[in-house]
């Protein structure tokens, strides 16, 4: 017969279970403070911003966007975000989606062992660098030729160069949804001897396509998000009445803005031409938020479907 | 279809047959979809290839001119002259940083949410959390640096420095991290943790005795991506301070840069009519350095992972 | 004895087995409707040999358990008495529970977070629930065997090691003892006694199971509890692991999970017949003990009709 202490078990060994234990869940937490801590930061710069320009709602809207002048017009780079983010998706998507329908549906085995790597090289490939393929390629060999703007940096040489950082996202997110989709669903529709055009578009698509929206969601929110290709080649001006835009006007982003208050043009150490980064940047997060929580409910509508 | 096509008068029954089955029709739709997709595959294809191809031409001057002396040079005032060294210095202890800092925390929450934690909604919260921190803008993790790391904690990290942004990528890149390794410890298969329960081992040695053996190339391969990644943004660099003039002496505790902001301020600056070297030839150069060594490390990780798999497959 | 009016319920295990089979007292038994030809062709054979002392001690004495995941109640209500040195093997149709009543034995259930156990476990006495239990020990003592099988994905000689290892044996020489004793106990000793350093995995499906009799006998348990341990292998392997069972079964008791009858026949010393029954209401299946004798009886004579209507192939 045994007693229970001998099923008791080391008593070291047990402590050293529950430290471990521990600590691992200590590395998890510290994710929930850095969470809170930039919720911190941002909310509470954003309210320094607003008790120091004495807020009104009126300022929002005063046009152009001046800082040091203390003119705010949140419109203009919101305005700059959208602009930016929409040319960048009419790049990102035709040739995201289009490289992952590719991949999924028509390549050969050989041919994806070559993509792919391609696809992840061009992921790899960091905004500093688009960036600099911007100012230097898009700009003065493509955009200025066709299109004569009148500043070489504007909202369309940018947006273009977003798109081509979104590209490997979209491609990515979008060819996970398509394999998503059951082999048996392809199976049925060649089955009833469809052609491949035809499943492709009335079948795998239609089935894939609350992973294509995630992936479409989700880029946008990386385009909105992106800031090094947005301050290089957006072309900082603040001035223009917001109504009147085209795409090859210059144009700021809300990311932009955020690196100018703080070591741009109108970096000025403290004072709300730096406060009001703290405030574009409590938008911008809580834009990004939204935007990666719906895209993660329809990722999550996929899982659930298969 | 066989049935209910009529042939032409006197063919037989397989003649018919024959006929329908190796008639070309010609499929329209699918050629026109075929061709677009191409033209989109190499369409992106070229896009890479006109990206790198123009930063190694602009980058030839410096190359063949300046040489490895770019690499020690210091930043200068002229072009011709100008060094990526306090860049190199940065990156570098940037890069030591990140991995010294995510391996114990990324991997040690990855253990937890994987091997200990129940699934209740709690863990459900934290899961949430890491996702939704993974697509937070690299900006505002420059601001949470700017704030946490340059200005509460500046007694240990020297106010605006290396070491501030370390910290500020190690966070960046921390939720990656997190994810990829757990996707790794996912994959380790059930039977090796019976089999150690079995024999009476306790959850922490299931864990480091054949759960992280097994994870360690899945995870190793997430944390040289996040290296990858940490080493290429710039966004936060802006919004720690990081210099892009003159820095004679870099330090861990004092003013830093480092490459990609090199490559911002340099892109911008405006060639001089004349010039054989201007700053674009430099940001070039610098960008190619960078590059080098992003794809390296990207490599190196596709290189891990498919290796490993092999072991795997072998099994 | 029994009331005939009642339904005959599935023998207590506070019953104490008998050698010889009995016949059944009870008249609501009903009768085999096969001929005696018929029956006898399709019946597995009890080994001889498989003698049970009805005395031996209790190692493991269940009352009532019943595991529950969530509010599903997967088996219930099982009550029987384990004995030391002899093979009990637990049969039934998939689905009736002798897989999670198997790893109560161990705790392995613990790992499922919804998992709950209700009744008594005691093993050598001490309730093996007991919230001052810890675990792992327990899963020094009762030892497991998978279906499925599992080395670790290290050399052979390491893969038995590990677990002395981790009860703190360092010397080499000690160490080179118990894994030449534990591989020769697990007869596997003479085919790898030369390659020790290379991998567990390059053995075959036979040799690494019995490499996983070898590991668990190598933590010097009491108890080997195996989960349907040769349903992965081919019949000549098998063989050699039912010999190797009748073999060691003089240091071990053994517990063991299958869905072959002739194997149970062939190996065990008693057997406890498991089958489920259909929730009308809910339509989900509770698994629960139908019968626990001598494997002699309960392939030759059992006392319920669903044990007989299972051994002889008629259902499951």
């Amino acid at each position: 017969m045994l007693t229970i202490q001998d099923l008791q078990g080391n008593r070291k060994q047990a402590n050293r279970e529950r430290l471990m234990r521990r600590l691992f869940g200590l590395a998890a937490t510290l994710s929930i403070a850095i969470s809170l801590l930039i919720l911190y930061v941002l909310a509470d710069g954003a309210f320094t911003f607003m008790v120091g320009i004495d807020w009104q709602w009126s300022l929002l809207t005063d046009t152009g966007w001046f800082p040091r002048r203390e003119r705010f017009d949140l419109r203009t780079i919101v305005t700059g975000s959208i602009i930016m983010g929409t040319v960048a998706m009419f790049v990102a998507v035709p040739f995201g989606l289009g490289t992952a329908i590719y991949l999924s549906e028509y390549a050969s085995r050989r041919v994806r062992t070559v993509v792919k790597p391609i696809i992840e090289v061009l992921a790899g490939i960091p905004s500093v660098i688009v960036g600099f393929f911007a100012l230097k390629v898009i700009a003065p060999d493509f955009v200025v030729p066709l299109f004569d703007p009148t500043t070489s940096r504007n909202m369309l040489v940018a947006g273009l160069g977003i798109g081509i950082l979104v590209i490997p996202i979209m491609a990515s997110l979008s060819e996970d949804a398509l394999s998503a989709v059951p082999g048996s669903l392809r199976e049925a529709s060649y089955g009833v001897g469809a052609k491949r055009v035809t499943t492709v578009t009335k079948v795998i698509i239609p089935a894939a396509v609350s992973g294509l929206v995630a992936a479409f969601i989700i880029s946008v929110s990386r385009a909105i998000g992106e800031t090094m290709v947005a301050t290089m080649a957006g072309g900082f001006d603040g001035a223009g009445p917001y109504s009147g835009w085209s795409v090859l006007s210059p144009g700021l982003t809300m990311t932009a803005a955020m690196t100018n208050a703080a070591g741009g043009t109108d970096a000025v150490k403290g004072g709300p031409s730096f406060d009001v980064l703290f405030f574009v940047g409590l938008l911008l997060f809580l834009i990004t938020l939204v935007l990666n929580s719906i895209g993660a409910k329809f990722v999550n509508r996929v899982r659930q479907k298969y | 279809m066989a049935l209910m096509t009529p042939g032409k008068a006197g063919q037989t029954a397989s003649e018919i047959t024959a006929a329908q089955l190796t008639s070309s029709k010609r499929d329209v739709a699918g050629i026109v979809m075929l061709v677009a997709l191409l033209l989109t595959i190499i369409s992106t294809l070229l896009i890479l290839f006109v990206l790198i191809g123009r930063v190694v031409r602009d980058a030839i001057p410096v190359v063949t001119g300046e040489g490895t002396a770019f690499l020690t040079n210091t930043i200068g005032s002229n072009p011709a002259t100008t060094g990526i060294w306090p860049g190199l210095y940065g990156s570098f202890f940037i890069g030591v940083g990140v991995v010294v800092l995510t391996i114990p925390i990324g991997v040690g929450a990855a253990i937890y949410l994987e091997e200990y934690a129940k699934p209740n909604a709690l863990t459900n919260v934290l899961l949430v959390n890491i996702r939704n921190l993974a697509g937070v803008p690299s900006v505002i993790y420059g601001v949470l640096g700017l704030i946490i790391f340059v200005g509460w904690l500046k007694p240990i990290t020297g106010g605006s420095s290396v070491i501030a942004a370390a910290l500020t990528m190690a966070v960046l890149v921390l939720p990656i991290v997190i994810i990829t390794s757990m996707e790794a410890i996912r994959s380790v298969p059930e039977g090796l943790r019976d089999a150690g329960f079995g024999v009476g081992s306790s959850r922490w040695e299931v864990t480091k005795d054949h759960v992280l053996p097994y994870a360690a190339p899945g995870i190793l391969t997430g944390i040289v991506l996040s290296l990858a990644r940490a080493l290429g943004e710039a966004a936060p660099l802006i919004m720690l301070g990081a210099v892009t003039g003159l820095l004679p002496q870099p330090s861990l505790d004092g003013r830093f840069t480092a490459i990609p902001m090199l490559i911002y301020n340099w892109s911008g600056r405006p060639d001089l009519p004349g010039e054989e070297i201007g700053w674009s030839n430099a940001a070039a150069a610098a960008g190619l350095v960078l590059l080098l060594l992003v794809l390296s490390f990207n490599a190196l990780a596709i290189y891990l992972r498919n290796r490993f798999e092999k072991t795997r497959i072998g099994q | 004895m029994t009331d005939p009016t009642q339904p005959p319920e599935p023998p207590q295990s506070d019953q104490e087995p008998n050698m010889e089979p009995t016949t059944s007292t009870s008249e609501n038994v009903d009768v085999a409707t096969t001929t005696p030809e018929q029956s006898l062709a399709t019946r597995p054979v009890a080994a001889e040999g498989n003698i049970v002392d009805p005395d031996a001690e209790v190692v493991f004495d269940m009352n009532d358990v019943s595991v529950l995941y969530g509010d599903f109640r997967a088996v219930r209500g099982a009550t029987m008495k384990i004995r030391k040195n002899q093979i009990t093997a637990f049969i039934g149709p998939s689905g009736c529970g002798k897989t999670t009543m198997l790893r109560c034995l161990n705790r392995m259930n613990d790992f499922i977070p919804t998992a709950k156990v209700e009744g008594t476990i005691t093993y050598h006495g001490v309730d093996l629930y007991d919230p001052a239990v810890n675990s792992t020990e327990v899963r020094r003592r009762i030892g497991m065997v998978f279906q499925k099988p599992n080395p670790f994905p290290k050399s052979i000689y390491d893969n038995v090691a590990y677990g002395p290892r981790l009860a703190g044996v360092r010397k080499r020489a000690e160490l080179d003892e118990v894994v030449e004793k534990s591989l020769r106990g697990a007869a596997l000793w003479d085919e790898v006694k030369d390659r020790l350093k290379s991998s567990g995995l390059s053995l075959s499906g036979g040799q690494q199971q019995r490499l996983c009799i070898a590991r668990a006998v190598a933590v010097g348990p009491d108890v080997i509890l195996m989960d349907e341990p040769c349903s992965a292998l081919d019949p000549i392997a098998t063989a050699r692991i039912e010999d190797l069972m009748r073999e060691i079964k003089a240091d071990y008791t053994i517990v063991i999970v299958t869905h072959n009858m002739q194997q149970a026949a062939r190996v065990s010393d008693m057997t406890a017949f498991y089958t489920t029954e259909v929730n009308p209401e809910s339509d989900r299946r509770t698994g629960h003990l139908v019968e626990y004798n001598p494997t002699v009886k309960m392939f030759s004579q059992p006392d319920d009709s669903r044990t007989e209507q299972y051994v002889t192939g008629r259902f499951g």
